[in-house]
Protein backbone atom coordinates (compact mmCIF):
# COMPACT_ATOMS: atom_id res chain seq x y z
CA UNK A 1 0.00 0.00 0.00
CA UNK A 2 1.17 3.14 -1.08
CA UNK A 3 -0.04 5.14 1.69
CA UNK A 4 -3.19 6.19 3.25
CA UNK A 5 -5.71 9.02 2.51
CA UNK A 6 -6.71 9.43 -1.37
CA UNK A 7 -9.04 12.41 -2.04
CA UNK A 8 -9.90 9.67 -4.68
CA UNK A 9 -11.03 6.88 -2.07
CA UNK A 10 -13.80 9.04 -0.74
CA UNK A 11 -16.26 7.94 -3.72
CA UNK A 12 -15.66 3.99 -2.84
CA UNK A 13 -16.80 4.90 0.38
CA UNK A 14 -20.05 2.56 0.41
CA UNK A 15 -17.57 -0.39 -1.24
CA UNK A 16 -17.22 -0.62 2.50
CA UNK A 17 -21.11 -2.04 2.10
CA UNK A 18 -19.77 -5.32 0.14
CA UNK A 19 -19.05 -7.18 3.71
CA UNK A 20 -21.81 -6.90 5.88
CA UNK A 21 -24.47 -4.92 3.28
CA UNK A 22 -27.13 -4.77 5.80
CA UNK A 23 -25.11 -3.34 8.79
CA UNK A 24 -24.32 -0.56 5.71
CA UNK A 25 -27.58 -0.11 4.71
CA UNK A 26 -28.97 0.78 8.62
CA UNK A 27 -25.76 3.00 8.65
CA UNK A 28 -27.12 4.62 5.08
CA UNK A 29 -30.19 5.16 5.96
CA UNK A 30 -29.52 6.85 9.57
CA UNK A 31 -26.81 8.79 8.27
CA UNK A 32 -28.83 10.16 5.59
CA UNK A 33 -32.03 10.92 8.27
CA UNK A 34 -29.03 12.43 10.41
CA UNK A 35 -28.21 15.10 7.92
CA UNK A 36 -31.77 15.96 6.58
CA UNK A 37 -33.50 19.24 7.44
CA UNK A 38 -35.35 18.90 11.15
CA UNK A 39 -35.21 20.82 13.94
CA UNK A 40 -32.10 22.31 12.47
CA UNK A 41 -31.41 23.16 9.19
CA UNK A 42 -29.48 21.03 6.47
CA UNK A 43 -27.08 24.18 6.93
CA UNK A 44 -26.26 23.68 10.33
CA UNK A 45 -25.97 20.46 10.37
CA UNK A 46 -23.20 20.35 7.62
CA UNK A 47 -21.14 23.19 9.98
CA UNK A 48 -21.52 21.00 12.29
CA UNK A 49 -19.97 18.14 10.55
CA UNK A 50 -17.52 20.50 9.34
CA UNK A 51 -16.71 20.84 13.06
CA UNK A 52 -16.78 17.37 14.62
CA UNK A 53 -14.57 16.56 10.85
CA UNK A 54 -11.82 18.29 12.48
CA UNK A 55 -12.04 17.02 15.86
CA UNK A 56 -11.92 13.60 14.94
CA UNK A 57 -9.10 15.07 12.35
CA UNK A 58 -11.28 13.06 9.53
CA UNK A 59 -9.72 13.91 5.77
CA UNK A 60 -12.53 12.52 4.04
CA UNK A 61 -15.36 14.37 6.34
CA UNK A 62 -12.90 17.67 6.02
CA UNK A 63 -13.16 17.16 2.53
CA UNK A 64 -16.85 16.12 1.69
CA UNK A 65 -18.11 18.58 4.28
CA UNK A 66 -16.45 21.83 2.88
CA UNK A 67 -18.10 21.26 -0.29
CA UNK A 68 -21.65 20.41 1.38
CA UNK A 69 -21.16 23.61 3.62
CA UNK A 70 -20.28 25.71 0.15
CA UNK A 71 -22.88 23.71 -1.39
CA UNK A 72 -25.61 24.84 1.58
CA UNK A 73 -24.27 28.61 1.36
CA UNK A 74 -22.03 28.85 3.97
CA UNK A 75 -18.95 31.44 3.46
CA UNK A 76 -15.28 30.30 4.35
CA UNK A 77 -16.04 32.97 7.80
CA UNK A 78 -18.78 30.59 8.56
CA UNK A 79 -16.66 27.59 8.39
CA UNK A 80 -13.80 29.07 9.85
CA UNK A 81 -15.80 30.09 12.90
CA UNK A 82 -17.47 26.84 13.27
CA UNK A 83 -14.00 24.95 13.28
CA UNK A 84 -12.80 27.28 15.88
CA UNK A 85 -15.48 26.16 17.96
CA UNK A 86 -14.40 22.55 17.56
CA UNK A 87 -10.77 23.64 18.57
CA UNK A 88 -11.86 25.47 21.54
CA UNK A 89 -13.58 22.23 22.85
CA UNK A 90 -10.70 20.12 21.99
CA UNK A 91 -8.56 22.56 24.08
CA UNK A 92 -11.16 23.34 26.50
CA UNK A 93 -11.20 19.11 27.06
CA UNK A 94 -7.33 19.58 28.08
CA UNK A 95 -7.51 22.63 30.12
CA UNK A 96 -10.28 21.49 32.34
CA UNK A 97 -8.10 18.64 33.09
CA UNK A 98 -6.11 20.85 34.69
CA UNK A 99 -8.56 20.90 37.62
CA UNK A 100 -7.70 16.95 38.66
CA UNK A 101 -3.90 18.04 38.17
CA UNK A 102 -4.71 20.74 40.78
CA UNK A 103 -7.22 18.23 42.86
CA UNK A 104 -4.22 15.62 42.43
CA UNK A 105 -1.77 17.99 43.45
CA UNK A 106 -3.54 19.52 46.16
CA UNK A 107 -3.51 15.80 48.07
CA UNK A 108 0.07 15.14 47.76
CA UNK A 109 1.39 19.01 48.36
CA UNK A 110 1.72 19.99 52.34
CA UNK B 1 -8.74 39.87 -20.59
CA UNK B 2 -11.06 37.23 -22.80
CA UNK B 3 -10.11 33.92 -23.76
CA UNK B 4 -11.07 34.84 -27.33
CA UNK B 5 -8.51 37.98 -27.17
CA UNK B 6 -5.77 35.75 -24.91
CA UNK B 7 -5.93 33.26 -28.49
CA UNK B 8 -6.75 30.48 -25.30
CA UNK B 9 -7.36 27.24 -27.10
CA UNK B 10 -10.68 26.92 -25.00
CA UNK B 11 -11.97 29.98 -26.81
CA UNK B 12 -13.49 28.15 -29.25
CA UNK B 13 -16.79 26.35 -29.19
CA UNK B 14 -14.48 23.09 -31.17
CA UNK B 15 -12.48 22.68 -28.29
CA UNK B 16 -14.59 23.13 -25.22
CA UNK B 17 -16.67 20.30 -27.22
CA UNK B 18 -13.94 18.25 -27.73
CA UNK B 19 -13.16 18.33 -23.66
CA UNK B 20 -17.00 17.62 -22.68
CA UNK B 21 -16.94 15.03 -25.13
CA UNK B 22 -13.62 13.46 -24.45
CA UNK B 23 -13.98 9.70 -24.48
CA UNK B 24 -10.81 9.58 -21.94
CA UNK B 25 -13.56 10.58 -18.78
CA UNK B 26 -16.23 8.09 -17.80
CA UNK B 27 -19.52 9.64 -18.25
CA UNK B 28 -22.69 8.19 -19.42
CA UNK B 29 -23.87 10.23 -22.44
CA UNK B 30 -26.81 13.23 -21.53
CA UNK B 31 -28.77 11.87 -24.08
CA UNK B 32 -29.09 8.75 -21.95
CA UNK B 33 -29.98 10.26 -18.84
CA UNK B 34 -32.77 11.73 -20.50
CA UNK B 35 -34.17 8.17 -22.04
CA UNK B 36 -33.49 6.74 -18.56
CA UNK B 37 -36.04 9.34 -17.49
CA UNK B 38 -38.44 9.51 -20.50
CA UNK B 39 -37.51 12.45 -21.92
CA UNK B 40 -35.53 11.72 -24.77
CA UNK B 41 -35.67 13.17 -27.26
CA UNK B 42 -36.30 16.63 -25.39
CA UNK B 43 -38.53 18.88 -27.22
CA UNK B 44 -39.74 22.35 -26.62
CA UNK B 45 -43.22 22.64 -25.16
CA UNK B 46 -44.17 25.95 -26.66
CA UNK B 47 -42.00 29.68 -26.74
CA UNK B 48 -42.55 31.54 -23.61
CA UNK B 49 -38.98 33.55 -23.25
CA UNK B 50 -37.41 35.06 -26.84
CA UNK B 51 -34.59 35.60 -25.29
CA UNK B 52 -31.82 37.81 -27.37
CA UNK B 53 -28.11 37.99 -26.63
CA UNK B 54 -27.29 41.26 -28.04
CA UNK B 55 -23.87 40.98 -27.65
CA UNK B 56 -20.39 39.62 -25.70
CA UNK B 57 -19.06 43.21 -24.85
CA UNK B 58 -19.32 44.16 -21.38
CA UNK B 59 -17.91 46.20 -18.92
CA UNK B 60 -16.16 43.52 -16.52
CA UNK B 61 -14.75 39.92 -17.08
CA UNK B 62 -15.99 37.84 -14.75
CA UNK B 63 -13.84 34.82 -13.90
CA UNK B 64 -17.22 32.17 -14.64
CA UNK B 65 -18.53 34.05 -17.74
CA UNK B 66 -20.01 31.49 -20.12
CA UNK B 67 -19.88 33.85 -23.04
CA UNK B 68 -16.32 35.07 -22.58
CA UNK B 69 -17.54 38.51 -22.46
CA UNK B 70 -15.47 41.96 -21.53
CA UNK B 71 -14.78 44.84 -22.57
CA UNK B 72 -12.49 43.61 -25.36
CA UNK B 73 -15.45 42.22 -27.00
CA UNK B 74 -16.96 43.73 -30.22
CA UNK B 75 -19.46 41.27 -31.32
CA UNK B 76 -22.87 43.04 -30.91
CA UNK B 77 -26.22 42.74 -32.54
CA UNK B 78 -26.44 44.89 -35.42
CA UNK B 79 -29.80 47.65 -35.63
CA UNK B 80 -31.14 44.96 -38.61
CA UNK B 81 -30.74 41.95 -37.14
CA UNK B 82 -32.70 43.74 -33.92
CA UNK B 83 -35.10 44.97 -36.59
CA UNK B 84 -35.51 41.26 -37.46
CA UNK B 85 -36.01 40.26 -34.17
CA UNK B 86 -39.01 42.43 -33.36
CA UNK B 87 -40.33 41.79 -36.85
CA UNK B 88 -40.33 37.84 -35.43
CA UNK B 89 -41.52 38.46 -32.23
CA UNK B 90 -44.36 40.80 -33.41
CA UNK B 91 -45.39 37.52 -35.34
CA UNK B 92 -45.85 35.81 -31.72
CA UNK B 93 -47.34 36.15 -28.69
CA UNK B 94 -44.56 35.16 -26.34
CA UNK B 95 -45.38 37.42 -23.66
CA UNK B 96 -41.63 37.56 -22.37
CA UNK B 97 -38.56 38.82 -24.27
CA UNK B 98 -34.98 38.51 -22.13
CA UNK B 99 -32.02 40.76 -22.95
CA UNK B 100 -28.50 39.74 -21.99
CA UNK B 101 -25.15 39.50 -23.11
CA UNK B 102 -22.28 40.73 -21.93
CA UNK B 103 -23.77 43.77 -20.64
CA UNK B 104 -26.64 44.03 -22.88
CA UNK B 105 -27.32 47.94 -22.12
CA UNK B 106 -23.72 49.11 -24.02
CA UNK B 107 -25.30 47.54 -27.03
CA UNK B 108 -26.02 51.23 -28.82
CA UNK B 109 -29.90 48.97 -29.82
CA UNK B 110 -30.29 48.02 -26.11
CA UNK B 111 -33.18 51.14 -25.30
CA UNK B 112 -34.26 50.83 -29.21
CA UNK B 113 -34.92 46.89 -28.15
CA UNK B 114 -36.61 47.44 -25.41
CA UNK B 115 -39.23 50.27 -26.34
CA UNK B 116 -40.02 48.38 -29.15
CA UNK B 117 -41.03 45.26 -27.23
CA UNK B 118 -42.63 47.20 -24.49
CA UNK B 119 -44.81 49.12 -27.35
CA UNK B 120 -45.72 44.91 -28.75
CA UNK B 121 -47.23 44.74 -24.73
CA UNK B 122 -43.83 42.18 -23.87
CA UNK B 123 -42.63 41.70 -20.59
CA UNK B 124 -38.76 43.20 -20.97
CA UNK B 125 -36.17 41.52 -18.69
CA UNK B 126 -32.85 42.49 -18.23
CA UNK B 127 -29.64 40.93 -17.50
CA UNK B 128 -27.81 43.23 -15.39
CA UNK B 129 -24.16 43.38 -14.38
CA UNK B 130 -25.21 46.19 -12.10
CA UNK B 131 -21.50 48.06 -11.94
CA UNK B 132 -22.65 49.13 -15.64
CA UNK B 133 -25.53 51.49 -14.39
CA UNK B 134 -22.70 53.61 -13.07
CA UNK B 135 -20.86 54.36 -16.30
CA UNK B 136 -20.86 57.92 -16.78
CA UNK B 137 -21.82 56.90 -20.43
CA UNK B 138 -24.97 55.04 -18.69
CA UNK B 139 -26.15 58.17 -16.21
CA UNK B 140 -29.46 57.97 -17.06
CA UNK B 141 -29.97 53.93 -17.70
CA UNK B 142 -31.79 52.92 -14.35
CA UNK B 143 -34.31 55.69 -15.07
CA UNK B 144 -34.62 54.44 -18.30
CA UNK B 145 -35.46 51.06 -16.81
CA UNK B 146 -37.62 52.33 -14.90
CA UNK B 147 -39.90 54.27 -17.16
CA UNK B 148 -40.13 51.16 -19.33
CA UNK B 149 -40.78 48.82 -16.29
CA UNK B 150 -38.32 46.20 -17.48
CA UNK B 151 -37.71 43.93 -14.99
CA UNK B 152 -34.21 43.91 -13.78
CA UNK B 153 -32.52 40.80 -13.11
CA UNK B 154 -29.45 41.55 -11.79
CA UNK B 155 -26.17 39.39 -10.95
CA UNK B 156 -24.73 39.14 -7.34
CA UNK B 157 -22.39 36.27 -6.54
CA UNK B 158 -22.82 36.58 -2.62
CA UNK B 159 -23.80 38.90 -0.40
CA UNK B 160 -19.74 39.54 0.57
CA UNK B 161 -17.47 41.52 -0.75
CA UNK B 162 -14.36 38.99 -0.65
CA UNK B 163 -16.66 36.17 -2.74
CA UNK B 164 -17.94 38.52 -4.93
CA UNK B 165 -14.94 40.29 -6.12
CA UNK B 166 -13.20 37.05 -6.59
CA UNK B 167 -15.12 36.19 -9.28
CA UNK B 168 -16.50 39.17 -11.07
CA UNK B 169 -13.51 41.30 -10.11
CA UNK B 170 -11.98 44.12 -7.81
CA UNK B 171 -14.67 46.46 -6.71
CA UNK B 172 -17.35 44.90 -8.18
CA UNK B 173 -19.09 44.69 -5.09
CA UNK B 174 -19.01 48.21 -3.95
CA UNK B 175 -20.32 49.30 -7.69
CA UNK B 176 -22.69 46.25 -6.92
CA UNK B 177 -24.31 47.67 -4.07
CA UNK B 178 -24.17 51.44 -4.77
CA UNK B 179 -25.93 50.27 -8.32
CA UNK B 180 -28.86 48.55 -6.16
CA UNK B 181 -29.56 51.18 -3.69
CA UNK B 182 -29.95 53.17 -7.33
CA UNK B 183 -32.80 50.81 -7.95
CA UNK B 184 -34.23 50.44 -4.52
CA UNK B 185 -34.22 54.62 -4.44
CA UNK B 186 -36.12 54.50 -7.81
CA UNK B 187 -38.71 51.91 -6.41
CA UNK B 188 -37.19 48.71 -7.68
CA UNK B 189 -37.47 45.63 -5.18
CA UNK B 190 -39.18 47.52 -3.21
CA UNK B 191 -42.26 45.59 -1.70
CA UNK B 192 -45.69 45.75 -3.63
CA UNK B 193 -43.48 47.46 -6.33
CA UNK B 194 -44.65 47.23 -9.71
CA UNK B 195 -40.22 47.30 -10.35
CA UNK B 196 -39.39 44.24 -9.86
CA UNK B 197 -35.73 43.66 -8.88
CA UNK B 198 -34.55 39.67 -8.77
CA UNK B 199 -31.06 38.96 -7.75
CA UNK B 200 -28.83 35.95 -9.56
CA UNK B 201 -26.44 34.02 -6.95
CA UNK B 202 -24.05 31.12 -8.56
CA UNK B 203 -21.01 29.60 -6.73
CA UNK B 204 -18.24 31.06 -6.06
CA UNK B 205 -16.25 27.91 -7.51
CA UNK B 206 -16.78 24.04 -8.00
CA UNK B 207 -19.68 23.59 -6.19
CA UNK B 208 -23.40 23.52 -6.97
CA UNK B 209 -25.53 26.10 -5.52
CA UNK B 210 -27.44 25.76 -2.41
CA UNK B 211 -31.17 25.29 -2.11
CA UNK B 212 -32.54 28.56 -3.43
CA UNK B 213 -34.80 29.40 -0.33
CA UNK B 214 -32.64 29.01 1.92
CA UNK B 215 -29.75 31.80 0.22
CA UNK B 216 -32.50 33.94 -0.78
CA UNK B 217 -33.06 34.05 3.01
CA UNK B 218 -29.95 34.94 3.33
CA UNK B 219 -29.20 37.26 0.59
CA UNK B 220 -32.62 39.22 2.24
CA UNK B 221 -31.14 39.56 5.66
CA UNK B 222 -27.47 40.32 5.04
CA UNK B 223 -28.19 42.70 2.36
CA UNK B 224 -31.15 44.72 4.69
CA UNK B 225 -28.76 44.51 7.47
CA UNK B 226 -25.38 45.45 6.06
CA UNK B 227 -26.43 47.88 3.10
CA UNK B 228 -30.07 48.71 3.17
CA UNK B 229 -30.60 46.77 -0.03
CA UNK B 230 -34.16 45.36 -0.84
CA UNK B 231 -35.04 43.43 -3.83
CA UNK B 232 -38.10 40.75 -4.75
CA UNK B 233 -36.59 37.25 -5.22
CA UNK B 234 -33.49 35.49 -5.68
CA UNK B 235 -33.05 32.51 -8.22
CA UNK B 236 -29.67 30.65 -8.17
CA UNK B 237 -28.02 29.35 -11.14
CA UNK B 238 -25.17 26.56 -11.70
CA UNK B 239 -21.76 27.22 -13.32
CA UNK B 240 -22.25 25.49 -16.34
CA UNK B 241 -18.85 23.45 -17.39
CA UNK B 242 -18.39 25.40 -20.45
CA UNK B 243 -16.13 28.61 -21.61
CA UNK B 244 -14.46 30.36 -18.39
CA UNK B 245 -15.30 28.40 -16.19
CA UNK B 246 -14.42 25.27 -17.94
CA UNK B 247 -10.60 26.79 -17.99
CA UNK B 248 -11.17 27.17 -14.27
CA UNK B 249 -12.00 23.84 -13.94
CA UNK B 250 -9.52 22.85 -16.07
CA UNK B 251 -6.55 25.04 -14.29
CA UNK B 252 -7.84 24.22 -10.78
CA UNK B 253 -7.66 20.19 -11.33
CA UNK B 254 -11.44 20.19 -10.67
CA UNK B 255 -12.88 19.27 -13.97
CA UNK B 256 -13.48 15.64 -13.36
CA UNK B 257 -15.01 15.99 -9.93
CA UNK B 258 -17.31 18.97 -10.82
CA UNK B 259 -18.44 16.66 -13.82
CA UNK B 260 -18.87 13.66 -11.56
CA UNK B 261 -20.97 15.82 -9.14
CA UNK B 262 -23.24 17.49 -11.60
CA UNK B 263 -24.03 13.95 -13.53
CA UNK B 264 -24.02 11.98 -10.09
CA UNK B 265 -26.95 14.96 -8.76
CA UNK B 266 -29.10 14.68 -12.36
CA UNK B 267 -32.18 15.21 -11.41
CA UNK B 268 -35.42 14.09 -13.74
CA UNK B 269 -37.41 16.49 -12.30
CA UNK B 270 -35.18 19.50 -13.13
CA UNK B 271 -34.73 18.28 -16.63
CA UNK B 272 -38.31 17.92 -17.08
CA UNK B 273 -37.86 21.18 -16.58
CA UNK B 274 -34.85 22.47 -18.30
CA UNK B 275 -35.77 26.43 -19.86
CA UNK B 276 -34.59 25.36 -23.42
CA UNK B 277 -38.36 23.73 -23.23
CA UNK B 278 -39.84 27.19 -23.36
CA UNK B 279 -37.30 29.53 -24.68
CA UNK B 280 -35.58 30.62 -27.28
CA UNK B 281 -32.38 31.70 -27.71
CA UNK B 282 -31.15 34.61 -30.34
CA UNK B 283 -27.23 34.86 -31.34
CA UNK B 284 -26.19 38.79 -31.54
CA UNK B 285 -25.63 37.95 -34.93
CA UNK B 286 -29.73 36.42 -35.73
CA UNK B 287 -28.67 32.60 -35.65
CA UNK B 288 -31.41 30.79 -33.58
CA UNK B 289 -30.78 28.30 -30.42
CA UNK B 290 -32.18 26.58 -27.84
CA UNK B 291 -30.41 28.22 -24.97
CA UNK B 292 -28.11 30.55 -24.42
CA UNK B 293 -25.40 27.69 -23.35
CA UNK B 294 -25.86 26.27 -26.73
CA UNK B 295 -25.15 29.63 -28.33
CA UNK B 296 -21.83 29.78 -26.53
CA UNK B 297 -20.96 26.08 -27.78
CA UNK B 298 -22.13 27.01 -31.02
CA UNK B 299 -25.12 24.64 -31.55
CA UNK B 300 -27.97 26.25 -33.28
CA UNK B 301 -31.27 24.82 -33.49
CA UNK B 302 -31.33 21.11 -35.42
CA UNK B 303 -33.08 18.75 -37.29
CA UNK B 304 -34.32 21.18 -40.29
CA UNK B 305 -35.70 24.04 -38.49
CA UNK B 306 -34.64 27.55 -39.64
CA UNK B 307 -31.67 28.92 -38.15
CA UNK B 308 -31.80 32.68 -38.37
CA UNK B 309 -34.54 35.11 -36.69
CA UNK B 310 -35.03 36.20 -40.33
CA UNK B 311 -36.87 32.99 -41.29
CA UNK B 312 -38.70 32.58 -38.00
CA UNK B 313 -41.41 30.05 -38.09
CA UNK B 314 -44.36 28.64 -35.87
CA UNK B 315 -42.15 25.55 -36.21
CA UNK B 316 -40.10 26.81 -33.73
CA UNK B 317 -42.61 26.39 -31.05
CA UNK B 318 -42.35 22.71 -31.00
CA UNK B 319 -38.92 21.77 -31.80
CA UNK B 320 -36.31 19.36 -30.91
CA UNK B 321 -33.63 20.48 -28.39
CA UNK B 322 -29.84 20.15 -29.10
CA UNK B 323 -28.44 18.53 -26.25
CA UNK B 324 -24.54 17.70 -25.04
CA UNK B 325 -22.60 17.10 -21.86
CA UNK B 326 -22.67 20.66 -20.74
CA UNK B 327 -26.72 20.06 -20.13
CA UNK B 328 -25.92 17.96 -16.81
CA UNK B 329 -25.10 21.74 -15.62
CA UNK B 330 -29.34 22.39 -15.92
CA UNK B 331 -30.25 19.21 -14.41
CA UNK B 332 -27.82 18.58 -11.31
CA UNK B 333 -30.21 19.01 -7.85
CA UNK B 334 -32.73 21.08 -8.06
CA UNK B 335 -31.86 22.67 -11.74
CA UNK B 336 -30.75 25.47 -12.77
CA UNK B 337 -32.30 27.96 -15.64
CA UNK B 338 -32.21 31.83 -15.95
CA UNK B 339 -35.24 31.59 -14.02
CA UNK B 340 -33.49 30.05 -11.16
CA UNK B 341 -34.29 26.56 -9.87
CA UNK B 342 -35.97 24.30 -12.54
CA UNK B 343 -38.23 22.24 -9.43
CA UNK B 344 -40.07 23.66 -7.25
CA UNK B 345 -38.40 25.08 -4.22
Amino acid sequence: MAGYYHAEDLPHFADVGKNAPELWQKFADWYGAVFAEGALTEREKSLIALAVAHAVQCPYCIDAYTQACLEKGSNLDQMTEAVHVASAIRGGASLVHAVQMRNAAAKVNM
Amino acid sequence: MSLASGHHPLATPAEQLRVLNSPTRAQQPFERALEASGLFPLTATGITVFQINVGKLCNQTCGHCHVDAGPDRREIMTHETAELCVRALAQTDIPTVDVTGGAPELNPNFRWLVTEARSLGRHVMDRCNLSVLLLPSQEDLAEFLAVYEVEVIASLPYYQEHETDAQRGEGVFAKSIEALRKLNALGYGQPDSPLKLNLVYNPVGAFLPPAQHAIEADFRRELARRHGVVFHSLYTITNMPISRFLEFLLRTGNYDRYMERLIGAYNATAAAGVMCRYTLSIGWDGTLYDCDFNQMLDLPVDHGLPRHVRDFRPELFRRRIVVGQHCYGCTAGAGSSCGGTTTAA
